[in-house]
């Protein structure tokens, strides 16, 4: 369980002090599958960069089940059980897929173990398993690498900020499916999502709705969204110019419902 | 002297250096604080003392593939200066790999330098992948010093890969690498450098593209840790219709200094060439990835290196 308590944090702009995030306390219990949305520039991004540690807050307090991780850099939180994925996520030159995912491991996971990873996030894995995480990858394909760590993590909560950016329409599809699955195993770790996307808040527990630094409205899903359909909030995958929702590629899914990668692997 | 004649530190230096466990298959010269310790010839790989004894030559009968030739070098002793000239002869459609190296383990208190002067004959279609690796140790004040020197002459058609690792424990280090590439021949250079301490390294190729279709890609990667300087001199020369590239790459950590001089000349208007310099620090962002995967600072910062030199 997650829990801000009055967080605040300012940033020097010339002589003045900006909030960027005013005053904000919520819960994310455990077993839930959160959504944080809100118009840009509201401060979500710079939420979950507080909850990671990779920012300060200039006040208030961060607890993580009831341990108080204010003061906790960001190697101790994840080593405590946070993992947080990027919007925009970062690239090595020379380190490969697989090294990647071994850091995130944590150990030495088998080449098949690593593959399931890619898999589950719609790569083909034995294409990408030796692949450098560098500039040869497209924006999507480290994007779901991205997430893939946090797969490979599997810590009692994960953070993924805006993981829809920068994301293909059918890579969208199978995303969706991974955080279906994600919140169908998510026996006792929580998930907190930064999303525009109305898909994601549709399998959302609970919806907080971020603006101008402060929370505007939080609770169930069922209360929050129907408020936010229509709105920059909730946006929806692709809508053509007759105003229908636009056909999306299926995507092949094996017994147990797991998307079945592209190519053959 | 037989091979497992060699000693302790012998051994580590020849792991380090040619990643030798055990005698090497095929052909090879081992040599050890400037006399030969060990040497064995292969049917198409004849290995030769010169007559004035500055050295060796190697001569690889045309159509040799899939063959290995290992020419190590071991210094162990301190004050020594070994000054050697080797020779590849590398016969037309050959396929070889030949690895080089030299390990110092300079625990006196003089300096220990070792200036290899490889130059590479290399015949039509044959094809070559030379690997060159540095090392240094020892806690003397001495110290250890190395001064390479390669040429490289490909005929037409060949093909010649060239992987030049110094990573550790080399004081002084002024390398020169000079290339010269015919008709529809390629050249591939994979540079890692790092120093640390006050580590002084300079490296300079020269590469002349003078056939139709010949190609070169230089790519440096390099560390300077520390107060160490690294000076990166890349230069290709266009002198025919071809197409070239160098590729410098560095991190700077500490109190590290680069100068990176990339030089192309077109001499011809149907060459093509490019380079890349990049010098900077590792990214904040790198940093903070592996240590939300739970790394320290200092574990990320080592992860990222290894990579970048792998």
């Amino acid at each position: 369980m997650l829990e801000l308590k009055n967080i605040s944090f300012d940033v020097l702009e010339g002589h003045q002090e900006i909030g960027i995030i005013r005053d904000v306390s919520f819960t994310i219990p455990d077993n839930k599958f959160v959504v944080i949305t809100g118009p840009n520039g509201g401060g979500k991004s710079t939420l979950a960069r507080l909850i990671a540690g990779i920012e300060k807050p200039t006040s208030g307090s961060l607890f993580l089940d009831g341990e108080d991780i204010t003061d906790k850099s960001i190697t101790d939180r994840a080593r405590m059980g946070i993992s947080y994925a990027m919007q925009q996520p970062v690239r090595f030159k020379g380190i490969e897929v697989l090294d990647l995912l071994r850091l995130a491991a944590g150990k030495r996971v088998s080449v098949a173990d690593a593959c399931q990873y890619l898999s589950r996030v719609g790569l083909c894995a034995k294409d990408y398993i030796n692949r450098e995480v560098n500039a040869s990858l497209s924006g999507g394909e480290l994007k779901r690498i991205e997430i893939a760590t946090v797969l490979a993590r599997g810590t009692k909560l994960s953070v993924f900020d805006e993981p829809e950016a920068g994301i293909d329409l059918w890579s969208f599809q199978n995303l969706i499916q991974v955080f279906e699955q994600m919140r169908d195993s998510i026996k006792d770790s929580s998930i907190l999502i930064i999303s525009h996307q109305e898909r994601i808040l549709e399998i959302a527990d609970d919806i907080i709705v971020v603006a101008d630094g402060m929370i505007d409205r939080m609770g169930p899903r069922e209360e929050i969204l129907p408020s936010l359909i229509g709105t920059a909030s909730a946006v929806g995958t692709c809508v053509p110019f007759s105003g229908k929702p636009a056909s999306v590629p299926k995507i092949p899914t094996d017994e147990n419902g797991n998307p079945i990668p592209k190519k053959n692997c | 002297m037989e091979f497992k004649k060699l000693d302790a530190i012998q051994k580590r230096i020849l792991m380090e250096v040619a990643d030798l466990h055990s005698v090497p298959e095929g052909a090879y010269n081992i040599r050890s604080d400037g006399q030969l310790a060990a040497r064995s010839n292969s049917a198409n790989i004849e290995i030769t003392s010169k007559e004035n004894g500055s050295g060796i030559d190697i001569r690889i009968k045309p159509g040799t593939k899939n063959e290995s030739v290992h020419i190590p070098v071991i210094m162990e002793k301190s004050g020594l200066h070994d000054v050697v000239y080797n020779d590849f002869y590398v016969g037309e459609d050959c396929d070889v790999i030949i690895v080089a190296g030299c390990g110092i383990s300079n625990c006196g208190g003089q300096d220990s330098q070792h200036d290899g002067i490889h130059r590479f004959f290399v015949g039509k279609n044959a094809k070559i992948r030379y690997v060159e690796k540095h090392y240094g140790e020892g806690d003397g004040s001495g110290k250890r010093i190395l001064n390479p020197v390669t040429e490289v002459y490909q005929e037409e058609g060949s093909h010649v890969e060239m992987e030049m690792v110094q990573i550790k424990g080399v004081d002084s280090t002024d390398r020169s690498t000079i290339a010269k590439v015919a008709k529809g021949a390629s050249l591939l250079v994979k540079e890692r450098l790092m120093t640390h301490g006050e580590q002084y390294a300079a490296s300079a190729y020269t590469v002349d593209l003078d056939g139709d279709g010949s190609s070169a890609d230089i790519v440096s990667r390099s560390v300077a840790r520390d107060k160490s300087y690294q000076r990166l001199d890349l230069r290709v020369n266009g002198n025919a219709a071809c197409s070239g590239h160098t590729e410098c790459d560095s991190i700077i950590m500490d109190e590290g200094r680069i100068l990176a001089i990339p030089q192309l000349e077109a001499n011809c208007t149907e060459s093509a060439l490019i380079h890349e310099a990049a010098i900077g620090k590792i990214a904040g962002d790198q940093l903070i990835k592996l240590m939300t995967l739970g790394l320290t600072e200092k574990e990320a910062e080592e992860q990222i290196v290894n990579g970048f030199l792998k």
